[in-house]
């Protein structure tokens, strides 16, 4: 029985993966991909396949590959960075091949959002050598996951869905069927297994010859849709697509429009069929150009004339994501129609309100308050970063980041980020301007989940290597910013209840941490004393802040200011910048978002901030 | 059948569960939905959207400018600052009510609520404002800010489903603890539209 249900697009790819009969889920959380794998882990149970939430991206492809190569369909999904860090077994997996299919869930973030990049997974599979479809919306990316576990098996290769942030986050009603059979499990032995140098070459040939198998397949595949219709044409792919046809709309056009849904390896019937019909085509693509660059390939190999336009002549950007206004501007900009009255005539009945675009005279806009993302009111993260940069006496000593909600820590009044790259580089980034720098301190901080992700390989490095740092552990019992997934040093696993946790403080005593002390760093007074004895501590020393994320708790308590005490000096605001202090009038006052953590009462030079129970 | 609503607030508000209530109810109503949210990072205290678009065709679900039939504000600053989203004549629902921001209260930008207010007002020319924060306490928590405001768009001639819709679609999605709360930021919200 089909019915509709209100998902989100990376709901839409768990629904896919369960009616596909998916045996086996791995995953690390990263925003935009998180909610695959969340979906995932909901219907474990219900639906009786494995589900996991990895170390890393590496585990969890290298878990997935496992249960595929035993015959199982296995999903595996990540945010795009995350794929750099399965890089090595992904590469070599094209090799290799899968018997199960393995579908690799991949998602980009155009903008970016909130990522520290804008890599485009589509240009990561035409290096790895494996196909990969481009959903356009939540229901085609059900879709496309369920054709993804068919041509895997059938190609016996991994095959990507690189879903963005607007496919990711974005909610349709879609159909939902049932589930379907499920393979037979059972790992055969063979040496096409074991990568070996003689068999790499072998399989890579194969490899190759597999991009023309796959290139067939996508020449009949439903996702690829061609409309002839004018000699002018445009090709777009994933959700530029919804862009250039409302747009196409809203411009009263027709022209002549290839969707792409499978990017790579790209399928030449439609494209030549396009191209042996018009005298001009623009490809509109958001990210790098990779559907251009073949359709140029291909024109060139097949002696076609047609002029190809898009990326490499700068008609379309290739920062930040596309939106129906850009694909519009591109589109009137390509077919010349520009001038407003043009324009406005084209779009007729969709003029924007009065002031806001220019088409009245109205007064101009007041500068709005900036309202960039903040820690929460309440979040430990800034009671530590408070007080070791009062212990570090301010701009003195070096602190390295990570990636998490701490990233937040840069912003000001705490300002407490010198340097962020990727996952885990905060400890090693310290040991290396350590090794430099040997006059000033280093503190690397992190998460707890980043800690056992890529941060304890770090840890480890420097404790060899006897490295004079400080590593800060910003221990808040979850993975928060991805929306708190459990880790390995919870009780808890993606599915249920975990005996076996691991202890942050066990682990750093493990490999040869000399100084290991956890503090709770709301009762800053033993914060600030660890922080201290931590930074003149020679050689590698760890402080683990343990203290729940706010979002994870319920608050018990809450705080207020005396104002009979409160002598307007605004310290608490100045210093901490908690979103829940606001001044009020010459005092300060507490607003309705406070979570009672009482750090701003430590801080108060007069006592007037106290503490009522919820 | 189109309408497009665009939901603007600051992380935490609640646009998410709002602009899911109302594409759940008009869902229900059996039409075509898809609405795109802010989730991440910029959830934490920054500001957020929410686009809902409803009816036939669909295309992406990114609400061009000077597109939206309904402006839904969640706090008045950022009320202003999506206003390029709506249409001419389009309709303003906005909570009077602000959140002042960290880099205000450290001094490093400003909140010139007059000037904004004074903006808004003689830029829109279907605008009702009401203090939703406020109504969501008197119902039992401002946290139910973002009910009080579905509450006061269920008031919106043309609405493409029944106010009932919305009331049903948000009881189906919050835990059942927290439905008279709901139950009566919505009808509070509801009735501080039609008083006005």
């Amino acid at each position: 029985m089909t019915r509709k249900m209100l998902l989100m697009g990376n709901e839409a790819i768990a629904r896919g993966a369960v009616e596909a009969g998916v045996q086996a889920a791995t995953a690390y959380p990263g925003t935009p991909s998180s909610e695959v794998f969340s979906t995932l882990a909901r219907f474990a149970r219900e639906y009786d396949y494995y589900a996991e939430w990895s170390v890393n991206e590496k585990v969890a492809l290298e878990v997935a590959a496992g249960a595929a190569y035993a015959g199982a369909r296995a999903i595996v999904s990540m945010k795009q960075v995350g794929l750099n860090v399965a890089a090595d077994p992904l590469m070599t997996l094209a090799y290799i091949g899968v018997k199960g299919g393995l579908v690799l869930v991949v998602a980009d973030d155009p903008g970016p959002h909130s990522s520290q990049n804008e890599q485009d997974t589509r240009v990561f599979a035409r290096f790895a050598k494996l196909p990969v479809f481009d959903p356009a919306s939540p229901q085609e990316a059900k879709d496309m996951t369920i054709a993804a576990f068919e041509l895997s098996e059938k190609l016996r290769l991994p095959v990507f869905i690189r879903p963005t942030t607007r496919s990711c986050h974005v909610c349709q009603d879609v159909t939902i069927n049932e589930t379907g059979p499920r393979n037979r499990i059972g790992f055969e032995k063979d040496p096409s297994w074991v990568i070996f140098p003689s068999l790499a070459y072998k399989k890579h040939k194969w490899l190759n010859e597999q991009q023309e198998t796959t290139r067939k397949i996508f020449n009949e595949s439903p996702f690829n849709k061609l409309e002839l219709k004018t000699r002018a044409g445009i090709i777009t792919s994933g959700v530029a697509y919804n862009y250039v046809r409302e747009a196409l709309d809203m411009l009263h056009m027709e022209v002549s429009l290839l969707k792409i849904g499978t990017p790579y390896p790209l399928p030449d019937e439609p494209v030549l069929q396009l191209l042996n019909n018009t005298d001009r085509v623009l490809v509109i693509e958001e990210q790098e150009p990779v559907v251009e660059d073949q359709v140029i390939a291909m024109a060139w190999k097949n002696g076609v004339a047609t002029q190809i336009s898009g990326k490499n002549d700068r008609l379309v950007p290739r920062e930040g994501e596309l939106n129906v206004d850009k694909a519009r501007d591109i589109l009137m900009n390509y077919f010349g129609l520009t001038g407003s009255e043009k324009f406005l005539a084209a779009i007729g009945d969709s003029q924007p309100a009065a002031g806001t675009n220019g088409t009245t005279a109205a007064p101009e806009r007041p500068p709005l308050p900036e309202r960039a993302p903040i820690l929460c009111a309440g979040c430990p993260h800034r009671a530590s970063f408070y007080v070791f940069k009062e212990a570090a006496h301010r701009d003195a000593a070096v602190f390295t980041g990570d990636i998490g909600c701490y990233t937040l820590g840069v912003m000001p009044p705490l300002s407490a980020m010198d340097t962020c790259l990727c996952m885990g580089a905060s400890v090693t980034v310290a040991s290396g301007l350590a090794a430099v720098e040997k006059d000033r301190k280093h503190v690397a901080f992190l998460g707890d989940s980043t800690f056992f992700h890529t941060g304890l390989a770090g840890l480890v490095n420097a404790v060899y290597n006897n490295s004079d740092i400080t590593l800060v552990v910003l221990d808040n019992r979850t993975t928060a910013m991805t929306g708190h997934q459990p880790h390995p040093g919870l009780n808890r696993t993606a599915t249920g209840i975990n005996e076996k946790h691991i202890d942050i403080a066990e682990v750093a005593r493990a490999v040869g941490v000399e100084f290991v002390r956890e503090v709770d760093p709301y009762d800053l007074a033993a914060a600030r004393e660890a922080a201290i004895a931590a930074m003149e501590h020679k050689g590698v020393s760890v402080v683990i802040m343990k203290r729940e994320c706010i979002s994870i708790v319920k608050p018990v308590k809450k705080c207020t200011v005396d104002h009979e005490k409160c002598i307007g000096c605004k310290k608490c605001i100045n210093e901490l910048g908690c979103p829940a202090l606001m001044p009020d009038g010459d005092k300060v006052t507490i607003g309705n978002t406070c979570n009672g953590c009482h750090v701003c009462g430590q801080i108060c030079p007069v006592g007037a901030i106290g503490e009522v129970v919820l | 059948m189109r309408m497009d609503i665009v939901i603007a607030g600051v992380g935490g508000q609640g646009t998410v569960l709002a602009s899911r209530v109302i594409a759940q109810a008009a869902m229900d109503a059996g039409l075509a939905v898809r609405t795109s949210e802010t989730i991440g990072m910029a959830q934490r205290e920054g500001n957020v959207t929410s686009h809902v678009r409803i009816g036939d065709p669909l295309y992406g679900a990114l609400i061009p400018d000077g597109a939206a039939d309904v402006l839904l504000g969640f706090e008045m600053a950022e009320t202003v600052r999506w206003l390029h989203k709506l249409k001419k004549d389009g309709r303003v629902l906005a909570n009077s009510a602000r959140i002042i921001p960290v880099s205000v209260t450290s001094g490093r930008s400003t909140y010139d609520a007059d000037s904004i207010l004074d903006f808004l007002r003689s830029n829109t020319n279907n605008l009702t404002m009401l203090d939703a924060t406020e109504l969501a306490i008197r119902a039992g928590n401002y946290r139910a800010t973002n009910t009080v405001l579905l509450g006061a768009m269920s008031t919106i001639p043309g609405l493409p489903f029944e106010a009932e819709g919305l009331l049903s679609a948000l009881l189906a999605t919050i835990p059942a603890k927290l439905r008279d709360i709901n139950s009566r930021a919505l009808e509070l919200g509801r009735q501080a539209v039609e008083v006005l």
